[in-house]
């Protein structure tokens, strides 16, 4: 899994980093900070979610392996 | 747009309060049979109702849609709010870039990691309020003694509004949310009061979020009116919300014992963040819809929105839609994966205090059931007064014992 950030989608809702903490932190501003764009497989699943959850459509993924 | 056609529908639509937790009945018609339709509103004028999800979803990210009441034929919820808009507009009413510009002052303030450094302080107010709680006689009413203070308590410190002012706040947001006639004097009764403790502030400032709005005033990087515009929205959407969703949340588990049991008996916290989840889902308090105008023409589905025309989102029901959710969506299932939920909203104005609110109702409703297991309803339910024809669910008391 690969996860492209549009960043300036972002509109800091923070949800991404209640969700998948592992793999999103919130910078002091607001915005995402992508802490691993090719998660570990333990993280899919959250990371689908976070995708799915976010209120601007700022987080894709795409298959592509590493 | 005027259509005298008598096939639209009255919006809102009633409840069926034998099932006070479910959407109205004929929204629950529409989400199956129309959901694309067209209803009138009080003003006479007609708009589009949004049902589905994903429509619900689409609509609120897109460009073609504004939030702004001063557009000629916005579907205002309420006659009043029309009034209410004249002068500074308050941040829900704004499109970008002006919209971003105010919410990024904001920001800051409401991240998760802000917000998960309040987590002891609302256990403390929440175990306060409990101690006191249990020495009362039964019955105690729930929402005076626990789901109003919590939030309001939470958000007037997060502001730096007194506590001890809160009857007076309480009032004036709950009428501006349920009293069409009374909603212009309260909402400038709480702007006076407002402006007034802005300037204090300006004069003493403190550790808290008006005060730290107040140095963007005077840096002039927000007008006072923008500052008393946010104090407003946070102070009336902080608490009255809150409350309601713990109050709500607390009645429907007396109708769940064993997912109630669950959430007692659990030491894992995910168990009860995925509770809060589908109960946010399941109740959806925003009972009256969000609402759009259109700037120009753009399909929903196979109907055609002209510009001009007004929006309703029906994210209530949209959190019902089969599918959205797996499983019986009109069911209560707090293992659901329902984290997608639209009970704070979609896009660029979804709910600021959104992480607040979920500490609180998290721990709010993880306390109280461990600390009061027996606690069930003290009346007959068809007695418990809900909040039917207000802006938003609840309840205005909630009888309970133990």
């Amino acid at each position: 899994m690969r996860i492209v950030l549009n960043q300036e989608r972002c509109i800091s809702s923070g949800q991404c980093c209640m969700i998948a903490p592992a793999v999103f932190d919130q910078s002091e501003d607001g915005t995402v900070l992508l802490l691993d764009a090719s998660p570990p497989i333990s993280e899919h699943q959250k990371v689908q979610e976070a995708a799915l959850v976010c209120p601007h459509s700022a987080i894709s993924l795409s298959a592509q392996d590493e | 747009m005027a259509d005298t056609s008598e096939t639209v529908p009255e919006w809102p639509f009633p409840r069926d309060m034998k099932c006070p937790f479910d959407p109205p009945p004929g929204l629950i018609n529409l989400l199956e049979n129309s959901p694309v339709s067209r209803v009138r509103i009080w003003s006479g004028e007609t708009a589009w109702l949004v049902a589905g999800y994903e429509d619900n979803r689409a609509v609120s990210s897109d460009d073609r849609v504004s939030a702004n009441t001063r557009r000629d034929g916005f579907p205002f919820a309420l006659p009043t709010i029309r009034t209410l808009s004249v002068g500074q507009p308050l941040i829900m009413a704004l499109d970008e870039p002006e919209h971003g510009e105010l919410r990024r002052k904001l920001l800051p303030e409401f991240t998760v990691r802000k917000v998960n450094a309040l987590r002891p302080r609302i256990q403390s107010i929440v175990d306060e309020l409990i101690n006191s709680l249990i020495e009362r006689p039964t019955p105690v009413d729930l929402v005076r003694h626990f789901a109003l203070p919590i939030p309001s308590k939470v958000i007037a410190e997060m502001l730096g509004v007194p506590y001890q002012d809160h009857e007076f706040f309480e009032r004036v947001s709950d009428t501006m949310l349920s009293n069409p006639d009374e909603s212009r004097n309260a909402s400038k009764e709480l702007h006076k009061y407002l402006h007034r403790l802005v300037d204090s502030k300006r004069e003493s400032p403190s550790d808290d979020l008006l005060s730290i709005l107040v140095g963007h005033w005077i840096d002039g990087e927000m007008t006072k009116d923008e500052v008393v515009g946010i104090g407003h929205v946070a102070l009336v959407g902080g608490h009255e919300t809150t409350a309601n969703m713990i109050a709500l949340s607390a009645a429907v588990l007396f109708l769940h014992p064993d997912q109630a049991a669950e959430l007692r008996e659990s030491t894992d916290p995910a168990i009860i963040q995925n509770a809060v989840e589908e109960l946010l889902r399941y109740l959806h308090i925003a009972q009256s819809g969000r609402r759009r105008i259109a700037v120009d023409d753009f399909k929903i589905r196979d109907q055609q929105v002209r510009a001009g025309e007004g929006i309703i989102l029906a994210g209530n029901i949209a959190d019902r839609d089969p599918d959205a959710f797996d499983g019986d969506t009109g069911a209560l299932d707090i293992g659901r994966r329902a984290r997608h939920h639209l009970a704070f909203g979609y896009g660029i104005h979804q709910c600021l205090g959104q992480s607040l609110a979920r500490a609180e109702v998290q721990i709010a409703i993880g306390t109280l059931l461990r600390r009061i297991p027996e606690m069930k309803l003290a009346v007959d339910w068809s007695e418990v007064p809900f909040k039917d024809s207000n802006l938003i669910y609840g309840v205005r008391a909630l009888p309970v014992k133990w």
